[in-house]
């Protein structure tokens, strides 16, 4: 089966923040919770580029490699959730995560991280899908309802592209070949082991 | 400033900016200049890719860090098989020991009469860091092996709630086992520096392998004395990594937070090995031993076997304190 990727862009993204704001509205965020982040290269400089970045849903996820309690596990669509019942909010996923995806709210003293929220590519968690205890804990489940993530559908430039990898890698190399230049799909060599060649 | 000198300005605001104008509409050739993600890998080496973000957080300022990667793998993979194997290897080890040699008995036979060892502020000591530390570490084990060894047994949901009681353990009686590690450090470290006698324990073996064999020793051997250091040393370690891990803002960059618990696991499952051989010749391993911290009293014939030099020095104390009491009668 086809697996789902997020790739951004980045000679189209004006970094407007629109997915991080679409993102935080559609799943309900806590404060301090940012599952999509805008990274701007480069600041000021010749050669400027904002990268949007969420979790990448990695193929051998690290943070499923670390976590002491095995809450994480891959979906058919190649989709990387993890159950907020097992989690202990012990953090070491972040700290295997090469994109800083895994966030921690603030619960208690000693440093004590609730369980961890992280970008579900808006396709929910363990929970049957579009219910009610699904979007409390996880947002909404738009993959249930037969949609994209939030924030590549409403991508002004439609610098974020999701979608199967391997549509959207096409759709890429093409933007490349036509435009002629491409700062490449960003993140995908860590994530997948390899990069979107032109 | 008058009417001249005000055209005289803008003449030459005019002139300069007439001048530096080529260089600023230039067409910038946007495949030239942008960075791309592989020229940046190849720059950068393995050091992480930031940039600037808007969002309050500024760590979240990386883009890619792919050592974090190699972390996975370490704690994943390397970790996991080296605490499953101290843990096993010491018991197996222990159990072979059991087998060759037996349970060390009081060779001159218990003799009935019992002199005091561990007085009750040395035993809380030890019972305060012993219960912490048994807990400290079977939940710090099961963050490690639990995933594979409880949670086929028991299931997804048991395990979940296990772990996290457990991570609530391990998070708070973390500070009582320190505090009981200072005790422990106040109360014995001069009965621990090392001398010439711990030199010829060595070389007998501690008596260990060999029946009748009985080296002398002070109120700790020298094997007691490597239970000790590698405590006081372990737990510092381990207190000080595991502070740097519950405060992680505390601890630096990723990499340094990754280090601290790379130590933490390499130092508890070694820590845990020493001390499940402590807890093997405290117990089942030699007859009259427990009863140093049980009871506190020991048998005068096993105190004489393993710590001779420390009884003599008990009965002339306490000949000098009964001297000493008859003194002012005189």
């Amino acid at each position: 089966m086809a697996r789902m990727k997020f790739l951004c862009d980045a000679d189209r993204c004006i970094e407007c923040q629109a997915c991080v704001t679409a993102c935080k509205n559609e799943h309900e965020v806590p404060w301090g919770i940012n599952r999509r982040r805008v990274i701007t290269i480069n600041d000021g400089l010749p050669g400027e580029r904002s990268v949007s970045m969420a979790c990448m849903h990695c193929t051998d996820a690290p943070c499923a490699a670390v976590c002491p309690v095995n809450c994480f596990y891959e979906t058919d669509d190649g989709v990387v959730l993890h159950n907020k019942d097992t989690c202990i909010g012990c953090g070491y996923c972040s700290y295997a995560c090469p994109f800083g995806a895994p966030q921690f709210p603030q619960t208690a003293n000693f440093g004590t991280r609730g369980k961890m929220d992280k970008c579900t590519y808006c396709a929910g968690g363990p929970e049957p899908d579009m219910s009610h205890a699904e979007y409390v804990k996880y947002g909404a489940n738009r993959l249930a309802e037969g949609k994209l993530p939030l924030c590549a559908e409403m991508c002004s430039t439609k610098a974020l592209l999701a979608g199967d990898g391997d549509i959207i890698a096409d759709i890429y190399r093409e933007r490349v070949v036509t435009r002629g230049y491409g700062s490449g799909a960003w993140g995908w060599r860590t994530a997948y082991g390899d990069t979107v060649t032109v | 400033m008058t009417i001249f000198s005000r055209l005289f300005t803008a003449f030459g605001l005019v002139l300069v900016l007439s001048l530096g104008a080529p260089m600023a509409s230039a067409q910038v050739n946007p495949t030239e200049s942008s960075v791309t993600e592989d020229s940046l890998f190849e720059a950068l080496g393995s050091a992480p890719v930031t940039g600037r973000t808007t969002i309050p957080d500024g760590k979240a300022g990386y883009l890619i860090n792919d050592q974090n990667k190699s972390w996975a793998v370490l704690q994943g993979q390397t970790l996991h098989t080296i605490s499953i194997w101290a843990v096993i290897g010491m018991v197996a080890i222990l159990a072979l020991f059991y087998l060759v040699r037996g349970k060390i008995r009081v060779d001159s036979g218990l003799s009935g009469h019992k002199i005091l060892r561990f007085n009750g502020v040395e035993r809380f000591a030890h019972w305060t860091l012993a219960t912490t530390f048994i807990i400290l570490a079977l939940t710090g084990l099961n963050l490690i092996i639990g995933k594979s060894v409880i949670l086929p047994l028991f299931g997804e949901a048991t395990f979940g709630t296990l772990s996290t009681w457990g991570k609530i353990a391990h998070n708070y009686l973390a500070w009582p086992f320190m505090v009981a590690l200072v005790l422990i450090v106040l109360l014995w470290i001069v009965h621990n520096v090392p001398n010439k006698l711990d030199m010829e324990w060595i070389k007998q073996g501690g008596g260990l392998f060999k029946k009748g064999v009985h080296p002398p020793a002070r109120k700790f051997n020298a094997g007691q004395k490597l239970i000790f250091w590698s405590v006081v040393i372990g737990g510092a370690a381990l207190s000080y990594t595991g502070i740097m891990l519950l405060f992680p803002g505390e601890a630096g960059t990723a990499a340094d937070w990754q280090f601290y618990q790379t130590i933490h696991a390499l130092v508890a499952a070694a820590l845990s090995a020493i001390v499940i051989a402590h807890i093997y010749i405290g117990s089942v391993g030699m007859e009259g031993a427990f009863d140093a911290m049980g009871s506190g009293e020991v048998d005068e014939n096993w105190a004489k076997e393993h710590h001779s030099l420390w009884v003599e020095e008990v009965k002339s104390a306490k000949d000098g304190d009964s001297k000493q009491a008859a003194t002012p009668a005189e």
